[in-house]
């Protein structure tokens, strides 16, 4: 395996794009050494991106949007002084990935890069509307953060592309959003369904929404049914039951140890429900 | 396979060893400093028993390689004590009887001692909800935790 720690992303680029065999990009390293060690994939080629400037850094943009480093970890984000204001969901659902140890060294890039379809940020990045800068051989692009995954371990990436920050939009007046997931026990366990809710309020009526679904389809679902459901509401009983009907209508999920197809399908009915709550209430300014 | 020349700080030392870029710091600490405090438990993140301190941050060195340490501050176990003088943590793990086999003792006096510095007044529900990723097979939880608890105490008085 050889091991390179480029000092910018274009020399990362040009490295993965001349590699042979098996590239893999290390920033936080809990899914990349995980596999490399249960030898589930041994890279060729492992690129630690840590070295280039600035990759751990968190900025708020002048026009009040974010721009997140590709090697700031869980524990950064958490302990921001502003982020979690802004945007408590993407850091709550960060924050639940694995124990300290591993918040420690995890990011939202590797989260995402991984192409895990229970990944806990990911849902919660897309309802956000995060995008992704994307550095390749050609130069670079943006991305919408539900166009990354394409299916387990997959991801739309091509040869010698890799992403090279993440950018949250400005959250702006009378917006919130949450993020929760179902698992069998309290903590450090895998998401049976995950669902982020983003919106905003113009007084009590919802006037923009995204709902996004985690662990309930090959790749993270945004569902433009759920957004519809509740826009133009005051997220009553009734857009609420339209709200949990479209998000289990949404649902493509597998059955396995941890949860029934019916069982997921179910959940995130209920989990949109309580997650466009609190979104609701975060708009409004209330705790939740 | 060419090898890495790896500087760093362990415990306030200065150290250099040589690794192949597949060695995680775990083996580096343990085969190349004879540091042997942090354990291997399942080598995959989950058990926390190779929990160390990097740049003032609690991480797994099962899930950090060798190299990338280069550079680094790195506090084990081994640092934890002041020569013979046992940290408050480790006269009360003892104390409460806070092990039985011993295997995850170290990463969890890591990771508490981690939580006390960045929270002096942890809640019991803080304390376990941090310790969660420090798996005790032996289940000694309550004891472990009680002795979290008391060290936190004795440390607010004493300052």
């Amino acid at each position: 395996m050889d091991y390179h720690s480029p000092a910018s992303f274009a020399e990362a680029s040009a490295l993965a794009a001349n590699a042979t065999g098996i590239t893999r990009f290390l920033a936080g390293g809990t899914d990349v050494l995980v596999q490399l060690r249960s030898e589930l994939v041994t890279p060729d080629t492992l690129i630690d991106i840590k070295k280039i400037e600035g990759v751990s850094d968190i900025t708020k943009n002048a026009d009040g949007s974010w721009t997140i480093g590709v090697a700031a970890t869980g524990a950064e984000m958490s302990e921001h002084p502003e982020l979690g204001g802004d945007w408590p969901g993407v850091v709550e659902a960060m924050d639940l990935i694995g124990s300290t140890q591993v918040q420690g060294r995890a990011t939202l890039t590797g989260n995402l890069c991984n192409g895990s379809p229970a990944a806990d940020s990911v849902p919660a990045m897309a309802a956000a509307g995060v995008t992704v800068t994307v550095t390749g051989p050609e130069g670079t692009r943006e991305v919408a953060v539900e166009e990354i995954p394409t299916g387990p371990g997959k991801t739309s990436l091509s040869k010698g592309e890799l992403v090279s920050a993440v950018h949250i939009p400005a959250r702006g007046e009378d917006g919130g959003d949450a993020y929760l997931r179902f698992i069998p026990r309290t903590e450090m366990d895998i998401a049976v369904v995950g669902v982020g809710v983003n919106l905003r309020l113009d007084g009590d009526t919802v006037t923009e929404a995204r709902v996004s679904l985690g662990a309930v389809a090959p790749t993270v679902l945004l569902v433009e049914d759920c957004a519809k459901a509740i826009i133009g509401s005051t997220l009553d009983d009734a857009a609420l039951d339209a709200l949990a009907a479209a998000a289990s209508a949404a649902c493509n999920p597998i059955d396995d140890k941890r949860g029934t197809i019916a069982f997921r399908t179910e959940v995130a009915g209920v989990l949109a429900k309580r997650a466009a709550k609190i979104a609701y209430a975060r708009a409004k300014g209330e705790q939740a | 396979m060419s090898k890495f020349h790896v500087s760093t700080t362990v415990n306030g030392d200065s150290v250099e060893y040589l690794c192949d870029p597949r060695e995680t710091l775990l083996d580096c600490l343990r085969d190349k400093l004879n540091l042997t405090g942090a354990k291997e438990g399942c080598g995959t993140g989950d058990c926390g028993a190779c929990s160390v301190s990097v740049d003032g941050r609690l991480v797994c060195s099962c899930l950090m390689l060798g190299v990338e340490a280069d550079g680094k501050q790195i506090e084990t176990v081994e640092g934890i004590a002041d020569g013979d003088v046992l940290h408050p943590l480790q006269q009360k793990f003892i104390e409460h009887a806070a092990l039985q086999c011993g295997i995850c003792t170290p990463g969890i006096l890591v990771a508490a001692k981690s939580l006390l510095e960045k929270n002096p007044n942890p809640t019991e529900e803080e304390t376990r909800y941090w310790l969660a990723g420090n798996l005790c097979r032996c289940t000694g939880y309550d004891k472990i935790i009680r002795a979290v608890m008391e060290t936190a105490e004795e440390l607010r008085e004493a300052s």
